[in-house]
């Protein structure tokens, strides 16, 4: 304990120091996260009775989801993260042609497009019907037969991490000093030595932090695995605890794959939290790598022009490939139906709910994070802020399943559905808020509590003064990426929606498993809209608010 | 009465402890030396309030300050740096030492325009600290410092980053300002030598004890202790006559 306050110590108890140090707001925010992941955890050890575990740890069945869920999550992390090695290097390497920009933003989209959006999408281009296929078949390369299951499962992941994958890649080239390459140049380094030499000991900094990020994100996938598996032989955990509940209605098979998710996800969040800390995303900057060196050969040129057309091909197709199949939907029928614009508005509330609920959790996680750090309590501080990031390794799903759980004999009513969907959905968005909240919060106290104590500025009007200025626009970005994610996530919404009306994102799944492509094109053409319209409105509003 | 009683001090951080008895009158300038982690920082920010004592008192001018926060004491700090808000103009940093939450009357204002033209930035109060130098920056926070109107002023090595010829101008303006304002400075320094021109008093601090005080040029002349003499080796500038 530190010295100054270790005399004043003994006559508070561990709750009154906690709240002296990290102050209301982080208490009752810690409070919150804790109830909720521990309750959850509390419900599904009552639901997982011993008998289930040995019948189940008997079964084959268990043993090929777990091994099918760490194997498809390796294979999509080794073909994402390879590819986007030489992809960023190009970007790098050409920092100067004109729609650079437009592509890295290209980029960026495949993370803000629901996931069901993005699968329509890779069904209509690179399906079994797809217009890919149509033009390979003629010459005999058709894959007709083998894209659902685990050939599906690893196009879909590839197309959602190989762009964050390469925007998590740059900023490695972006951070080697110009003097490196002007080195390189003048002890007449080849284009493997400068890779070896320069190249490679910028990008091990940031490669592990990315393999980690990218595995994880494949491990805990749900959507693409329900859609794209094909049935038991490509099941993952995730989706076998959805099938557990939702058809099968066996709670304590549930409840069992549930904490095993946790274990695993525990486990890989332990042996990997220290690559696991926020990383810089590029904003597509230009790279230390002088043009004059004389490293530009025109075979590199074509190489690195033929590798950008295709990434972006394969990222772009099936992004407009749902724009143009829903604008040729059957559009007046499916947008005069007044059910889509309830799912609409269900979608809508439960992203302000979740948004709404997840922002106070960050701020209350991050100003008692700033409280301790000012008190000298380092330790404690960093981990409130790894609190806000512990919902990375409790998934959803598993969160949703322990809610279902205790809920279910209350019965799942329409509003009841629609509160736990928001808070799970909330918890999924936390860490990114906590992630820019973080940050900005815990410099602005390191470089001002001083000078804010000498002149009496605290509470709303040092927030309104000092910390919302430095805030406002990585507030503004996060915000609307959350609320965006939250639009469009199809997870736990699935779990919770019997009839198709809930969300709109469930609402196209439901479109799609019964075969009606043309409405669910249409639809799909909605939920990108609004998608689109949510992430600019809320970066607006929150970014461009001044106190 | 002693303007300034640091009254048997006592700060701790594990092994390394800080002791600090003196006092120093008002209207004076007292210049702290000593080598990097003797305590001088921490010197200051104890009696400031940014940092709490195990034990002892500060009273100013007859007032117990030992256990109010900063902004109730009547002292003002230079930092050596992040002394103002990045996204604010140099004005409305100013404006600050008037009103925290910028609710200032036009009274108000009119002392932020004088304290402005006192320290000559007239032409570029409505800049923002990135756009200015550093010696300008540092002006600015000086106005704010006056602009708190506080009878003692800290300064944490805060001319640091400038070149010589701004930094003596900055002296003269804090002495000129000592003496016109009638304000209490005490002030840690890594080159002595920089405020010989003023009669300054000193103490040297090393490893977090007070080992030395008196009259800084005499201090310079003659080292009274061996500590401060292997200090004064190791500035040679401190030695060298200005």
């Amino acid at each position: 304990m530190d010295p100054r306050v270790a005399g004043r110590a003994h006559r508070l108890n561990p709750f009154s120091l906690l709240v002296r140090d990290a102050g209301w707001f982080g208490v009752v925010a810690i409070i919150l996260l804790i109830a909720l992941v521990g309750g959850t955890l509390l419900v599904l050890l009552t639901a997982s009775p011993a008998a289930v575990l040995s019948t189940q740890l008997a079964d084959p069945y268990l043993y090929r989801v777990v091994g099918f869920t760490v194997w498809q999550a390796s294979l999509s992390t080794l073909l994402s993260v390879l590819l986007a090695i030489p992809t960023a290097r190009a970007f790098a390497r050409r920092d100067q042609f004109p729609g650079r920009g437009a592509l890295l933003r290209l980029m960026g989209l495949p993370i803000v497009t629901p996931v069901i959006v993005a699968v329509l999408g890779i069904v209509a281009v690179y399906g079994e019907s797809g217009l890919l296929n149509r033009y390979l078949e003629p010459i005999g390369l058709s894959w007709r037969g083998h894209f659902y299951g685990l050939t599906g499962i690893l196009l879909a992941h590839v197309f959602f991490n190989l762009p964050l994958s390469i925007r998590m890649l740059l900023p490695a080239w972006e951070r080697i000093p110009g003097e490196n390459w002007r080195l390189a140049a003048q002890l007449g380094m080849t284009a493997g030595q400068r890779f070896r030499q320069v190249e490679w000991p910028a990008l091990v900094g940031v490669l592990p932090g990315t393999i980690s990020v990218v595995f994880l994100l494949c491990f805990t996938s749900f959507a693409v695995v329900l859609v794209l598996g094909g049935g038991p032989r490509a099941t993952t955990i995730e989706v076998a605890i959805y099938q557990a509940l939702r058809f099968d209605f066996e709670p304590g098979l549930a409840a069992w794959l549930a904490l095993g998710q946790l274990g695993i996800c525990l486990i890989l969040v332990v042996a990997l939290h220290r690559w696991l800390r926020a990383q810089p995303v590029s904003r597509g900057l230009k790279t230390g790598q002088p043009r004059a060196l004389g490293f530009d050969s025109v075979g590199q040129r074509w190489f690195d022009g033929i590798l950008l057309t295709a990434v972006c091909g394969f990222v772009a197709l099936p992004l407009a490939a749902v724009i143009w199949l829903g604008l040729n939907g059957p559009l007046a029928r499916v947008l005069s139906n007044a059910t889509l614009w309830s799912a609409a508005g269900r979608s809508a509330l439960i992203s302000t709910l979740a948004t709404t609920l997840a922002l106070t959790l960050a701020f209350g996680l991050t100003l008692g994070a700033r409280r301790l750090s000012t008190r000298h309590r380092q330790q404690a501080a960093e981990g409130v802020l790894l609190a806000g990031s512990m919902t990375l390794a409790v998934p959803p799903m598993v969160i949703g399943s322990g809610l279902f759980l205790l809920l279910l004999p209350l019965g799942l009513t329409f509003d009841i559905a629609t509160a736990l969907v928001a808070i799970v959905n909330a918890t999924l968005i936390l860490p990114y808020l906590v992630r820019t909240i973080g940050p900005a919060l815990m410099n602005s106290g390191a470089r001002y509590q001083r000078l804010c104590l000498q002149l009496g500025m605290s509470g709303w009007q040092r927030f309104r003064l000092i910390d919302w200025p430095l805030l406002r626009k990585p507030l503004g970005f996060a915000v609307a990426l959350a609320a965006t994610l939250s639009f469009g996530d199809m997870g736990v919404a699935a779990l919770f929606d019997t009839t198709g009306m809930l969300t709109l994102p469930v609402m196209l799944y439901h479109q799609l498993g019964a075969y009606r492509f043309n409405e669910a094109a249409v639809t799909a053409l909605v939920l990108i809209v609004l998608c689109a319209l949510v992430f600019v409105v809320v970066e607006r509003l929150v970014g461009q608010w001044r106190s | 009465m002693a303007f300034l009683n640091v009254d048997q001090l006592r700060f701790g951080q594990g092994e390394w402890q800080l002791a600090a008895d003196f006092e120093i009158e008002r209207h004076s300038l007292t210049v702290v030396i000593g080598a990097s982690g003797a305590g001088k920082s921490t010197l200051l920010a104890l009696i400031a309030g940014f940092e709490q004592a195990t034990a002892g008192r500060i009273v100013l001018n007859g007032i117990d300050v030992t256990q109010l926060p900063p902004s109730s004491r009547s002292i003002t700090t230079l930092f050596q740096d992040h002394n103002l808000f990045a996204h604010l103009s140099l004005k409305d940093n100013i404006a600050l030492a008037r009103h925290p939450g910028l609710k200032l009357s036009i009274d108000d204002w009119h002392q932020v325009d004088q304290a402005i033209a006192r320290v000559g930035l007239e032409n570029i109060a409505q800049r923002r600290p990135g756009e200015v130098s550093g010696g300008q920056a540092q002006r600015a926070a000086l106005a704010r410092c006056l602009c708190q109107e506080r009878t003692l002023l800290l300064l944490d090595e805060p001319f640091t980053g400038l070149d010589p010829a701004r930094r003596a101008e900055m002296f003269e303006l804090i002495d000129g300002l000592r003496q016109e304002r009638g304000l209490t400075i005490f002030l840690v320094s890594h080159n002595p030598q920089e405020t010989r021109y003023s009669a300054a008093s000193a103490l040297f601090l090393h490893q977090g004890q007070i080992k030395a005080r008196g009259l800084l040029s005499a201090l310079l002349a003659s080292p009274p202790c061996v500590e401060l003499n292997d200090y004064l080796d190791q500035v040679p500038a401190a030695r060298s006559p200005k």
